[in-house]
């Protein structure tokens, strides 16, 4: 089970968490013209590295916080945490 | 013959004054208290416990502790019963009950044995072999056979009457394992300041030091550990663990630690849980897990009396006990000659059979000394005795060791090996560090560390004593040094122990001349010399393929005893060196886990958090049958006198649509939004327009994923300019509020809202039907009921008693209806209440059945059409879909699978007959009397009996939904082997025009 650092609460178990999937990912903006595919990329397909991973937790059963972590998907090592609105240190 | 085998000195760890009786096979024997009952039966005389898993061929104990392969019993009986146990880790306690697994009918003869007289038919690989083809007798043939020839124990058919609990605990430094190097680094770690744990799985600290002859400082090795706990005892920041395996290294130096807390304790009191599972969050782990001793290989080295040297001192020096009294002592090393010595000491004169040329060790001379001699250069070639070994035959290894130059039988009742030792690297290994061989010891120690994890002492390859406490002290102190500042370093006193010679290279001993016995490598898992061979000769060249192949080192063993000496062997036919060979990977738990321990408390009642609505007490007086959905219980149905299911629902929803009912909705999600861009956030989260609601109105809103299904559907009203009270679906309610919090916080953080759920702080009431209005003017006599005042879709403040109450005309049953807010405290007052009033207007209360059966008649959509599948279009919302805004999952619509015209849409359907009701989950076909594989038009989503028409009526997804209407097709469930010729109709079977809501 990871350990993980909420910005706003601390390190916590990981099953006070939920996973977001990838941090990077932007919605495109309201009213837009879209393309199908930019689109699709949006909704539907994201990379899998192996490695270093900026992906979004919700502190569900905490402070209910939406914040970004940087994983190692291959050990798990976590690198740093930021709310929303920072960018990560390392 | 009762404790026969008992030695006559009392220095070891049992208490002779204190009998215990227990069975075995149903035979009574007695041990003494700090028995185990390996050692009790062992004193006993018994050896026999078990049957080999494949060959079902005698077995008696290997080991003493956790490493034991052989010895699983089945302990206790009844709900008690519990498989695959390790008799080695058994502390014996009063009455105990065991029993031999993996036999019938007895261990003594057991039909099974057939296997080893066959066993050229049960070569590795052979289930694969066997029982591939055809795979139609995969399941009703094959899959059984196995698992009655397969024997190992029997799980119990009744609930665990034991009590599990589970702990969480932090600490600095976790110690894994009491001997010298654990001690050292506990106590240096603790001297320091660190908040420390350190566990041991025995019933006795100490580990190596309860059987070695060692001296540290002025003190015996057994002394120093005692006055060592004595120290650890005394301090506050320690927290000292017997009996407890930590058994699992996770991820971020989560370990798992199980704790058999009352398993030893003849009537521990009713609330002392039998194991408590330790979840152990440590800042550093020190693995000083020690080593275990490896067997050789020889022909028939499985037989009962055949131990690891270790075990059979440990059995003399801690239990008081002999393996036997005719002892052969079988070498590649020194260690074992302090068993040897050992039976000395006991007046019995053990042969050593020593498979290298010589030692000049110092034991190896102190035996010399006592003018025992050595029959060097030689090995066992073979044994001899079916249930007992009763001899063996001892070779003279030729020049090259891969023959012998000649052969004597010798009687013996037991034969203590030693292949020298393997460090416990399981949980270093778990916790992902990257092994690595050490030549020395011709065994892998932990290397490179993936988390904050040491290995000292034997563990480490690290196998003098001065090394182990040196480093133990050492380890202890850097470690605990990164959480405390008190820089207060331990000094390593000291030691004293004999020097040892060098082992030989050498596991598997050649085949006597003429015959082929087996030679085990893998006790549990029936593994022999010649199953590796195949397993190479066939091709598998890949460790991990071998592995599986042959089942070396798998299953409740991890290859505790096994593991280096198939590594060895694969690497001596490859000729590679093992490094090349590499190794399998450990994985948790390290020694079998009871599943009660897994799930703690977590158990009937307690598997879960059950919700209670406030008025729950009311339904169960008034005889609710409840349904669980998500975490919370709901009335069902309200059964009167013999009414069966089916008459209660119709009863209940006809006088809905006939009168007025009551229905409690406290389930439904709601959720608290206020901020000045709260309507600009629901435009965007709904499919429809929000922006001009009027204050005092409520909507019904449709909210779509991005990928354009619908997510949830529910009614928000506007409470005043920036404030809304949205309402979800009983089922999304957590997910919604999650949904919410990701836009708000993630895509759109510049709008100025806040979203809190408040489903636990309103209490909500239905009251539905045609004389509802009137019911409710009764109770709220200062509000303008009329369809002007409180207009489809309006809602008002008031109260009743002082009671602040909110009222909804809102309606899911498609009757005029209206849905009373309270706060949560009162709304079983007010329930209780609207009851008594409603009496005259003869009011009833309906649960979840009459719910679904109303809101299906009107066609209106609910999860079972909501499954994630469908988008606004497919399910008859599409007047909910604004033209003129974006919203979430807008664009997804006009992707072209959304748009193709003959989508699968919502329909109803009536059977032809008007009788029978049609399954959900139906499939929908065209031609009953075509052959397969017939097209499949779509499903059904919901059933019920329609109390408007008297017949089943239930809501379809088909093909083409619309132009399908008024054709007849065919409902086939294969499941319930039925096919219903079908009507298709609108969905909206009830008040299509939904004038009743308006009236
Ligand atoms: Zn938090």
């Amino acid at each position: 089970m990871l350990e993980i650092k909420c910005p706003y609460c601390g390190k916590r178990s990981q099953n006070e968490f939920s996973y977001g999937g990838d941090a990077t990912i932007k919605r495109p903006q309201l009213g837009d013209e879209i393309s199908t595919e930019d689109w699709d990329n949006f909704v539907y397909y994201r990379d899998n590295p192996r490695g270093k991973h900026s992906e979004l937790w919700h502190h569900v059963s905490g402070c209910r916080q939406w914040f970004k972590v940087s994983r190692d998907t291959a050990t798990h090592e976590i690198f740093d945490t930021c709310k929303m609105n920072e960018d990560f240190n390392v | 013959m009762s404790n026969s085998f008992r030695t006559t000195n009392s220095t070891g760890l049992i208490n002779k004054d204190k009998k215990i009786n227990f069975t075995f096979n149903g035979t009574i024997y007695h041990g003494y208290e700090g028995d185990t009952l390996a050692s009790a039966l062992i004193a006993n005389g018994v050896h026999l416990v078990g049957r080999s898993f494949k060959y079902h061929r005698p077995r008696g104990f290997l080991g003493v502790g956790v490493e034991e392969p052989n010895a699983m019993v089945q302990l206790h009986d009844g709900n008690k019963s519990e498989p695959n146990i390790i008799a080695t880790e058994v502390e014996l306690v009063e009455g105990l009950k065991a029993k031999s697994q993996n036999c019938w009918p007895s261990v003594q003869f057991d039909i099974g044995e057939i296997n080893n007289v066959l066993n050229r038919f049960f070569p590795a690989g052979f289930y694969y072999k066997t029982f591939m083809w055809p795979k139609s007798f995969w399941m009703k043939i094959y899959e059984p056979f196995i698992r009655k020839a397969a024997g190992m124990g029997k799980a119990p058919l009744l609930p665990d009457p034991d009590r599990y609990e589970h702990n969480y605990e932090h600490c600095d430094v976790l110690v894994v394992g009491s001997g010298p190097s654990g001690l050292a680094s506990a106590l240096a770690a603790a001297k320091n300041g660190a908040r420390v744990i350190l566990a041991e799985d025995k019933p006795n600290f100490g580990g190596s030091l309860l059987t070695d002859e060692v001296t540290i400082g002025n003190m015996s090795g057994k002394e120093w550990a005692s006055d060592t706990i004595s120290q650890l005892k005394s301090m506050p920041n320690v927290i000292l663990k017997k009996r407890s395996q930590v058994f699992g290294y996770y991820d971020h130096n989560m370990t798992v630690m199980i704790e058999r807390v009352s398993d030893h304790i003849e009537n521990p009191s009713k609330y002392t849980p039998r194991q408590r599972l330790h979840y152990i969050r440590a800042g550093e782990v020190i693995v000083s897990t020690g080593s275990i001793e490896r067997p050789i290989s020889f022909g028939n080295n499985d037989r009962p009396g055949i131990v690891l040297a270790s075990a059979a001192k440990e059995y003399m020096k801690v239990y008081e006990t002999l393996v036997g009294k005719k002892p052969i002592i079988f070498t590649n090393n020194d260690t074992a000659y302090s068993t040897a010595l050992e039976f000395i000491k006991n007046d019995i004169e053990p042969i050593i059979v020593d498979t290298r040329d010589s030692s000049n060790g110092e034991l190896v001379k102190e035996v010399q000394q006592k003018g025992i001699s050595i029959k060097f250069n030689s090995g066992i070639a073979d044994t001899k005795g079916h249930l007992k070994i009763n001899s063996a035959i001892i070779g003279k290894l030729d020049s090259s060791k891969e023959s012998f130059i000649s052969e004597e039988t010798v009687e013996c009742d037991c034969i203590c090996m030693s292949g020298g030792w393997t460090p416990t690297v399981h949980l270093s290994s778990q916790a992902g560090n990257k092994l690595k061989f050490n030549d020395d010891i011709d065994a892998f120690v932990p290397d490179k560390k993936r988390q904050k994890e040491t290995a000292i002492g034997a563990a480490n390859g690290s196998f003098t004593l001065n090394q182990s406490l040196a480093e133990g002290f050492q380890v202890g102190f850097d470690l605990s040094n990164k959480f405390t500042d008190q820089n207060n370093p331990t000094n390593s006193p000291n030691s004293n122990e004999p020097s040892y010679e060098k082992h030989e290279k050498l596991w598997c001993m050649p085949l006597p001349s003429g015959k082929k016995p087996k030679r085990f490598i893998d006790f549990q898992n029936d593994v022999a010399v010649s199953d590796v061979e195949l397993a190479i000769r066939e091709g598998f060249r890949s460790i991990e393929h071998v592995k599986r192949y042959t089942t070396l080192g798998m299953a409740g063993d991890q290859g505790k005893t096994s593991n280096l000496n198939g590594l060895q062997y694969v690497s001596k036919i490859e000729k590679k060196i093992v490094p090349e060979v590499g190794h399998t990977t450990f994985r948790p738990p390290y020694t079998p886990v009871t599943i009660g321990a897994i799930v703690g408390r977590e158990v009937g009642n307690h598997y879960l958090p059950t919700r209670k609505s406030p008025i729950h007490t009311w339904h169960e007086e008034n005889n609710a049958v409840f349904v669980a959905a998500g975490l919370w219980q709901r009335p069902r149905y309200y059964p009167r006198g013999s009414e069966d299911m089916n008459s209660a629902v119709n009863r209940e929803a006809a006088n809905v649509r006939k009168n007025v009912g009551i229905c409690d909705v406290t389930t439904l999600g709601k959720i608290d939004i206020k901020g000045p861009d709260a309507p600009e956030f629901l435009n965007r989260v709904y499919t429809n327009a929000w922006l001009k609601l009027p204050v005092g109105k409520a909507r019904y809103g449709v909210m779509l994923r991005e990928d354009g299904m619908v997510f949830d559907d529910g009614t928000t009203s506007r409470l005043s300019e920036n404030h809304f009270h949205m309402t979800t679906t009983t089922a999304q309610a957590a997910n919604v509020l999650s949904h919410l919090e990701y836009y708000l916080q993630v895509v759109w953080p510049d709008l100025d809202v806040n979203v809190l759920s408040t489903t636990e702080q309103w209490s909500g009431i239905a009251v539905a039907g045609p004389k509802s209005r009137d019911l409710l003017s009764k109770l709220f006599p200062d509000v303008d009921m009329s369809n002007e005042g409180l207009p489809f879709m309006g809602l008002v403040d008031s109260s009743i008693d002082g009671i602040k109450a909110r009222i909804y005309r809102i309606s899911f049953s498609g009757e005029l209806a209206y849905e009373v807010n309270v706060e949560s405290n009162y709304g079983l007052y007010i329930w209780k209440k609207i009851m008594e009033e409603g009496q005259s207007f003869d009011i009833q209360p309906y649960g979840t059945e009459a719910l679904s059966t109303l809101r299906i008649e009107m066609g209106h959509v609910a999860g079972a059409e909501l499954d994630g599948r469908t988008i606004p279009f497919d399910v008859g919302l599409n007047s909910m879909v604004s033209q003129k805004k974006d919203f979430i999952g807008k664009r997804s619509l006009s992707k072209d699978a959304f748009t193709e015209s003959d989508r699968q849409t919502i329909v109803g359907l009536v059977p032809l007959d008007k009788k029978t009701k049609i399954p959900e989950g139906s499939h929908i076909i065209e031609d009953n009397s075509a052959v397969a594989p017939i097209p499949k038009l779509g499903h059904v989503s919901s059933s019920c009996w329609s109390v408007e028409y008297n017949n089943p009526f239930s809501i379809a997804i088909i093909k083409d939904g619309k132009n399908k209407i008024g054709k007849n097709l065919y409902a086939v469930s294969p499941l319930k082997d039925i096919s219903i010729p079908v009507e298709v109709v609108s969905s909206h079977y009830v008040d299509p025009e939904g004038t009743r809501v308006r009236s």
